[in-house]
């Protein structure tokens, strides 16, 4: 079948298979590698992406279900050369060891922050519990978090 | 892992879907959130020849107040049911269970309809909804009929929807009893419940003790026969019939239920 979706503000048409998984429809129809496929079985959150701003795991969608909607994925976050917010807290917080959860990671962190600006530690926690980190380091992934939502408040 | 191939189809309304069920027959399944097919189909588990997503049909997202009852469309999501104002006031049990479904990213696809029509007894939301006494209101070729959610589970993922008939509300009474508790005891926190219980007033369901979600028949009768919830909870593991597995013994799972219904009954009388 025909599927458009909007990625990262750019239109992708391709006829594909009905049954292409959307991360399959990023990685290789997009050609945008930074969603990770970890598990493939909907737990650990590394092929996270926003759809329609909201968080969702790739490896368990239809390229079809995301027919006429827009996808975002980490290399879509950043403007006009400067990383997202939500980005530079995780660098700024050393929020990231070997890397593989972290475009996960940074993508379900905006999708909390959209809907909770302000969360409390164990509301990041559990927001956060759908993303695996494989080295553990979610202690620096929590501080990036809420370094994230504390500079937003204070820009704002 | 990839599915095995089918055919996508993507109705817009309600009688598109019933069409389209019936032209496939057998071969066809309803898609909503897919957080519980794609991954059966993944594993091959489930081999559908034709998938038939109904997950853009709009006019079934929907919570209503309709005076007695609230009005529940089958594919409002996880996500909106945490949210939503009105079961924060009216059926706090149910926005609590759908915010202990998996994780967020599964509560933005999920739906209380998926969710239910899967049949699967270690799901939290179909405990909530035989304690709240749910009716579920399914269309199929031959009409419209409503199903007292007490005669829905069947058997191992099955339920009474016939072959062609879609699942469009949940209909539920708004609760005398007000006190409400639900615990889910997992490993991990995005799990499973090894075992879980609902309580809405006196009324007491079984999260993963048997091959059907089902109410705690044994602990209901002696709360109604005036026992305290202490004494009612020993009971919880009667009539139940837990699988072991990689995550606990049968034994265990008894165990556990006995626990956890204490302390639901014990929290669900402190909301009271």
């Amino acid at each position: 079948m025909k599927v458009a979706i909007k990625i990262n503000g750019a239109q992708v048409e391709a006829e594909v298979e009905d049954r292409l998984l959307l991360a399959h429809f990023v990685r290789e129809v997009a050609g945008l590698t930074a969603t990770n496929i970890g598990c493939d079985t909907t737990s650990c959150g590394a092929c996270t992406v926003l759809l329609d701003g909201e968080s969702v795991k790739s490896c368990t969608m239809l390229a079809a279900q995301a027919d006429g909607r827009e996808v975002t994925t980490c290399e879509g976050l950043a403007r006009n050369g400067q990383m997202h917010p939500v980005q530079q807290a995780f660098h700024a917080e050393h929020g990231l060891q070997c890397g593989f959860c972290t475009p996960g990671m940074v993508l379900a962190a905006v999708s909390l922050l959209a809907e909770n600006p302000d969360p409390t530690e164990e509301q990041v926690r559990s927001g956060l519990e759908g993303n695996l980190c494989r080295c553990t380091g979610y202690h620096n992934i929590v501080r990036a978090v809420l370094a994230a939502a504390r500079d937003a408040r204070e820009a704002s | 892992m990839i599915p095995a191939a089918f055919a996508y189809r993507c109705p817009a309304t309600v009688e598109e879907a019933l069409m389209l069920a019936a032209d496939a027959g057998e071969d066809g399944k309803f898609l909503a959130g897919g957080h519980s097919l794609l991954p059966l189909m993944k594993l091959r588990f489930a081999v559908p020849e034709v998938v038939i997503d109904v997950g853009r049909i709009a006019e079934l997202s929907y919570i209503r107040d309709e005076g007695s009852h609230v009005a529940i469309g089958a594919l409002t999501r996880h996500h909106d049911l945490e949210r939503a104002a009105l079961l924060a006031a009216e059926l706090p049990l149910l926005a609590c269970a759908a915010g202990c479904v998996g994780d967020p990213q599964v509560r933005h696809r999920g739906t209380i309809g998926g969710s239910l029509a899967h049949g699967d007894p270690a799901s939290d939301l179909p405990a909530a909804a035989l304690v709240l006494d749910a009716v579920l209101v399914a269309r199929g070729p031959s009409g419209t009929r409503e199903i007292a959610v007490t005669d829905f589970f069947r058997g191992l993922f099955e339920t009474a929807l016939e072959p062609g008939e879609l699942l469009t509300e949940v209909r539920i009474p708004k609760p005398a009893g007000r006190g409400w508790s639900f615990q889910k005891f997992t490993k991990r926190a995005i799990d499973w419940a090894i075992v879980g219980v609902a309580v809405q007033g006196q009324h007491v369901a079984l999260v993963n003790m048997g091959p059907v979600p089902m109410r705690a028949a044994a602990v209901e009768q002696r709360l109604a026969a005036g026992e305290s919830p202490a004494e009612a909870a020993a009971h919880a593991a009667e009539g139940t019939s837990p699988v072991a597995d990689i995550n606990a013994s049968a034994a265990y799972r008894e165990h556990l239920a006995r626990v956890l219904t204490a302390r639901a009954l014990a929290e669900a009388a402190n909301r009271a």
